[in-house]
């Protein structure tokens, strides 16, 4: 868990900061450019696949082990522990997680699919737009747009998957390294405040997108 | 410090055996002076039940002074009740007011299964010292205490380990039922030190597979039993039992 999850880390980092280039407010034209290279790419195309297998190990090691651990005490107690012993994001992270996949879920329906698979079983296309040189790229910008403008029901699913993905990352940036092994006490104080820092900015900007998009922040 | 008596309500876990489903039972114990231990609130208890004719709570206790870690009560939902590292039998019923409902309740874990009312079976702990908590080498006899040199700070982390008892508040506590915070204290205790480093790989490993073999969860570094553990066995001991177990999976060949 903790190998893939620091994978997914470094993942989303490269995410968020593509689609930090909608508020280069210039009707999509960075943001378009940067989407087109993550999609052009050969080296690119190759570590999506190391993408979609990090995140179905994840996924699978997830379920297993809280199925797993669940199982280890069939009878429970009267009165629980709760945050006497730990934080709750910490004791939910099978919850966290698999609100954080519905999320994905749709997400990806929103976006990758008619990104990659547009034309093909009956799945739009994206529209095409041109720049300087003239080639034709997917306008993704505009199904950003589309997906969020006017759209409260889906900007509200975003900004609730971006809260999960805050707590979820809360817990897990300093679980994972100390999974593998991280105990020394510097170490161990700067890996969790950065940790902290990195799950409040990085769901902040990623939940920022659809909103600003939606109250019309960016054209 | 002010010294009064309380009357109390009890809410105590009663099971005649494995096999039994048990329930709990509540029970009023009046008088009960903020001097007492709380394993002497239930000597008071267990006597007028005597006295009633009726069968005694049966409860682990051995020294009563804090260092053997036979008692275990998870006491109104934490393990050796509300005080911080503290075992049961050092928890002081100054730490109630007149009047409260205490609820009492043995560990819950499958690896410990219930033998009798309040008592669990921790042998599953023994098996796993069995497995390679310990020094095969001949150490002969007592030597200097100086002769091998060693950093004070290992030292120090080492004795800090070693403390842990084996009581179990860490598997009460942990969601998952983990006994990680046990294993590593054991682990890092002789891992530290230079007599445990000839068998620290294999050590790991056994250890580490006999803690699965015996039905305990893993570990998702929550943090509650470093929390409640009586003898604050820190949570970094887990850290150094995972690079442990990591390093001696990579390089040895079992």
């Amino acid at each position: 868990m903790g190998l893939t999850g620091l994978f997914l880390i470094s993942f989303l980092v490269v995410h968020s900061g593509i689609n930090a280039c909608i508020w280069a407010n210039d009707h999509g034209e960075m943001f378009n450019k940067a989407a087109h290279f993550m999609g052009a790419s050969v080296v690119i195309r190759i570590l999506e696949n190391g993408l979609f297998v990090g995140f179905i190990i994840h996924i699978v090691q997830g379920f297993i082990l809280v199925a797993k651990n669940r199982s280890r005490r069939k009878i429970g107690y009267q009165v629980a522990l709760g945050n006497r012993g730990s934080r709750w994001y910490s004791r939910s992270m099978g919850l966290l997680g698999t609100l954080i996949l519905l999320f994905l879920v749709l997400h990806l329906y929103h976006f990758w699919t008619p990104s990659r698979l547009g034309g093909y079983f009956n799945i739009h296309e994206l529209q095409p737009v041109a720049y300087e040189n003239g080639k034709e790229i997917h306008n993704l910008y505009a199904e950003m747009l589309q997906v969020f403008q006017g759209n409260s029901p889906v900007v509200l699913i975003y900004v609730l998957g971006c809260f999960s993905l805050s707590f979820h990352l809360m817990h897990g940036f300093q679980s994972a390294f100390r999974t593998l092994g991280l105990h020394n006490q510097r170490y161990v104080v700067i890996v969790k405040t950065v940790g902290t820092l990195y799950s409040i900015i990085i769901p902040l900007a990623l939940a920022m997108m659809p909103l600003s998009i939606y109250f019309h922040w960016v054209n | 410090m002010e010294h009064y008596k309380m009357n109390l309500t009890l809410k105590v876990w009663r099971q005649k055996n494995h096999q039994d489903k048990g329930q709990f039972v509540t029970y009023q114990v009046a008088g009960i002076s903020s001097e007492m231990s709380f394993l002497e609130m239930f000597d008071v208890l267990n006597e007028n039940l005597i006295e009633e004719g009726k069968e005694p709570i049966a409860f682990d206790h051995d020294c009563r002074e804090g260092i053997c870690g036979t008692c275990s009560m998870y006491i109104n939902g934490r393990p050796h009740g509300p005080w911080q590292g503290t075992t049961t039998c050092q928890l002081h019923m100054r730490a109630f007011k007149d009047g409260d409902t205490i609820v009492v309740e043995p560990w819950r874990a499958n690896a410990f299964p219930v033998v009798k009312d309040l008592i669990v079976d921790r042998s599953a702990f023994d098996r796993i010292i069995q497995a390679g908590g310990f020094i095969s080498v001949n150490t002969g006899n007592a030597v200097d205490g100086n002769t091998l040199p060693i950093e004070k700070s290992r030292a120090d982390e080492s004795f800090a380990a070693a403390a842990c008892i084996g009581c179990g508040a860490c598997v009460a506590a942990c969601k998952n039922s983990s006994a990680m915070l046990f294993v590593s204290a054991k682990v890092s205790h002789l891992a530290l030190l230079p007599q445990g480093e000839p068998e620290k790989h294999s050590r790991v490993l056994n250890m580490i597979t006999h803690m699965d073999k015996e039905g305990f969860g893993a570990c998702s570094n929550t943090g509650a039993c470093e929390a409640v553990c009586p003898k604050e066995i820190s949570l970094d001991n887990i850290a150094r039992l995972n690079m442990e177990y990591l390093g001696s999976s990579l390089t040895m060949d079992k």
